[in-house]
């Protein structure tokens, strides 16, 4: 890797432990409502999508926070907000100490070229009329960047640095497979040397062959830029592999936050445990059973949250206190410092499978019981 | 699949597909979407197809229920359900077998129901039409149905749009419409792909207690090989139309012989995967089933192929044999010590 594509000032980040490391990005409060208008004659708002509701989050230099949750948890909201491609309702967004959460065109300008996105789509997100090397030098000239040696070069040094022909340059994205319209994504984020990418389920579109091709490059990306990501996916395995920090996101609120190890083998709310529960996996031979957890439905709707705790609707530990009272995200006892929980009742830390399956869903508890009724009775009809 | 009852083969398989060949014709040229497939299912198991988008894995269950246009398409091979011949079956014979004996479970339920009927009203029309049941009848088998997959209050949501139903209740709903004339077959291909996680554990947990009472057959198409898995019996690997590596579930994914199926394990992580090893991904990109490579379609990607002798792999193409099997030139011995001495430690 040539030298002037290296951060100076954060190659030193991988050394130090993160808790020492500086908060790049703090985000408090975030809460983005949209306006729902209905109504006749006069149309009139007449309610919210709560998207986003009272998000805290940090992002320290050089660190990768994962941000998992299934549809409609409001997380590519948040990585939208947090790229100021959308103006919160309320609540705080700080960059390197500088609130931007209110902040002009103008003002941010400077910000923009430091926080950069990569999106999920890579057939939509690069103008088919435009040659990859226009592509990824527009943000330079947006900036009025002039690298040493020209923008042409730098282009090329960015191809070649994500796995790319520098050749390719007066290509044109169709002529790119989807792995490698994804790597022309990353080389436009790369282009301003940014300090923060977030990338919006980077490899979701992709083939399962080609999605570790993207995965290692972005995490070569990281290790060696030491570059910042706040990493949005639903596959929760490829958000652990990538990931040092996690946050669970559920209905718009973030319910579990941790370091990897304490989120994919020490979770504590039901709703971790449900997830990781869920994942199916290709077991090693000799590996321990896992518990198993099947909750029922669908996530309610964003217009009309559950009052409380908005999982005690398919939560198995629900009790009345989590109807009138909205747990906060807090260190529970037991939880180590940076692993946050926000439940009444916590589940223990572990896994690994337990004595009984929680079954929440009655098709399957009655076609459960309807199976072991005939294994028994053809046991006792062997007798 | 119990141990001591020898695996069937050919005849007396309730669904056998031999050397079936799909091609079709575009702008382009001549798709090759499917080039000599052959495989069995036998009735109550599950055999589970996975490969990648563009492998064959749709193309094939879609001419198993004579979905193709026969003006674009060109069939040959054979493919026989339970002693019927059903590539030169005529529609009105297929007509009676789809919805009846074969039935399909797709990926996507808003754009697989009608939008202008009710859910109800698509439940009971293929049951009044294959059994001759009344319209009472009908009704009171779909209630049960919808009842039997998780709806609540099935009598209700009976007169409802697709378009009422959530994402996950959708698809419970074309489970119950899959299932109402109790076929011998179900093909289900990515029946959960566009759902979430949690949503997604729901509905596998669900077919599986199905398959038990129902006792069908079941072809599951995916490309994630966590869900197969959880579900089948037996796996096929297919890669640029063609089979790559047969065999049950545990051999396939416990001991896997063929230098595609390494790759897919080796670039995917898991839960309890050591996050320090980078993933190994399979490099380069599928093949255009336009102009398919020569030999073996995997030969371009393969890491392997430089210890085959000669160029066998781009000039011969491997044929899979029955049962357990790879497509694949390397030896027994050759393919036993690479996984135990490359692949193997990778997936610990």
């Amino acid at each position: 890797m040539s030298d002037n594509l290296t951060a100076p000032e954060q190659k030193h980040a991988e050394a130090t432990p993160a808790a020492e490391r500086r908060t790049l990005l703090e985000v408090k409060g975030l809460t983005m409502h949209f306006p729902i208008y209905g109504g006749f004659p006069f149309k009139r708002k007449v309610g919210a999508v709560q998207a986003v509701d009272n998000v805290d989050l940090t992002v320290a230099e050089g660190e990768a926070l994962g941000v998992v949750g299934e549809s409609g948890c409001g997380k590519s909201t948040t990585g939208r907000l947090i790229t100021r491609l959308m103006e919160p309702t309320a609540g705080t967004i700080t960059y390197r100490g500088q609130d931007i959460t209110h902040a002009s065109r103008r003002q941010l300008s400077p910000i923009r070229s430091e926080i950069q996105m990569i999106f999920q789509d890579p057939y939509s997100s690069l103008n088919p009329r435009q040659t990859v090397g226009t592509i990824i030098k527009s943000p330079m000239e947006v900036n009025g960047i002039e690298p040493a040696g020209g923008r042409t070069k730098r282009v090329k040094e960015l191809l070649e640095l994500v796995g790319l022909n520098p050749e390719h340059y007066n290509r044109f994205p169709h002529e790119f497979s989807g792995g490698q319209r994804q790597r022309i994504g990353v080389a436009r984020a790369l282009a301003l040397n940014p300090k923060l990418i977030v990338a919006d389920e980077p490899v979701s579109a992709l083939d399962v062959s080609i999605q570790a091709q993207v995965v290692n490059l972005l995490k070569k990306v990281q290790d060696e830029l030491g570059i910042a990501f706040v990493f949005i996916a639903h596959d929760l395995a490829i958000v652990r592999h990538f990931s040092q920090r996690v946050a669970v996101m559920y209905l718009g609120k973030v319910v579990e936050v941790g370091d990897r190890d304490d989120i994919y083998n020490r979770p504590r709310h039901p709703y971790t445990h449900a997830l990781l529960s869920a994942v199916p996996e290709v077991e090693i031979e000799d590996a321990e059973p896992r518990e198993r957890i099947r909750l029922y439905g669908d996530v309610p709707s964003p217009v009309n949250p559950p009052s409380g705790c908005r999982f005690r609707t398919r939560c198995w530990k629900a009790q009345d206190k989590c109807a009138t009272e909205e747990p906060p995200l807090v260190q529970i006892s037991g939880n180590r410092d940076g692993h946050l929980t926000a439940c009444h009742f916590p589940e223990e830390p572990t896994t690994q499978a337990r004595g009984e399956d929680v079954v929440l869903d009655p098709a399957l508890q009655a076609l459960e019981a309807e199976h072991a009724e005939s294994a028994e009775s053809a046991v006792s009809d062997k007798d | 699949m119990t141990e001591d009852v020898p695996r069937t083969t050919g005849s007396d398989a309730f669904l056998s597909v031999r050397d079936l060949r799909v091609r079709f014709s575009t702008e382009d040229g001549i798709v090759k979407a499917v080039d000599g497939l052959s495989f069995d299912v036998e009735r109550g198991k599950t055999l589970g197809i996975v490969g990648e988008s563009g492998s064959g894995k749709s193309v094939t269950n879609l001419t198993v229920l004579g979905l193709h246009n026969p003006d674009t398409s060109t069939i040959e091979g054979s493919i026989n359900l339970d002693g019927q011949e059903l590539l030169t079956a005529s529609e009105r014979e297929l007509q009676k077998l789809r919805g009846n004996k074969m039935a399909m479970i797709f990926q996507d339920p808003l754009t697989a129901m009608s939008p202008y009927y009710t859910v109800g009203r698509q439940l009971s029309e293929p049951y009044m039409k294959h059994r001759g049941a009344s319209k009472k009848e009908a009704k009171d088998r779909a209630v049960q149905m919808l009842e039997k997959v998780g709806i609540p209050q099935p009598k209700l949501r009976f007169d409802d749009y697709p378009h009422q139903f959530s994402g996950g209740m959708r698809q419970r709903a074309m489970i119950a419409m899959a299932l109402m004339c109790d076929p011998e077959l179900l093909i289900a291909d990515e029946p959960t792909t566009a759902l979430d996680v949690t949503v997604q554990a729901q509905i596998l947990d669900l077919l599986k207690d199905l398959q038990q009472e129902f006792g069908s057959a079941i072809i599951f198409i995916t490309h994630d090989l966590g869900v197969i898995a959880n579900m089948a019996d037996d796996i096929m690997v297919m890669y640029g139309g063609r089979a790559m590596e047969r065999g049950t579930v545990r051999e396939v994914l416990h001991t896997p012989r063929h230098p595609y199926t390494w790759g897919l394990l080796s670039s995917m992580p898991r839960l309890d995967s050591d996050v320090d090893i980078a993933l190994e991904p399979i490099p380069g990109t599928p093949p255009s089933l336009l102009n398919p490579p020569t030999g073996c379609r995997f030969s371009p990607r393969c890491v392997f192929k430089d210890q085959v002798a000669g160029d066998l792999c781009t000039t011969v193409t491997p044929e899979l044999g029955e049962g357990r099997d790879t497509a694949c030139h390397l030896t027994s011995a050759q393919k036993q010590s690479i996984f135990i001495d490359k692949i193997q430690p990778r997936l610990r």
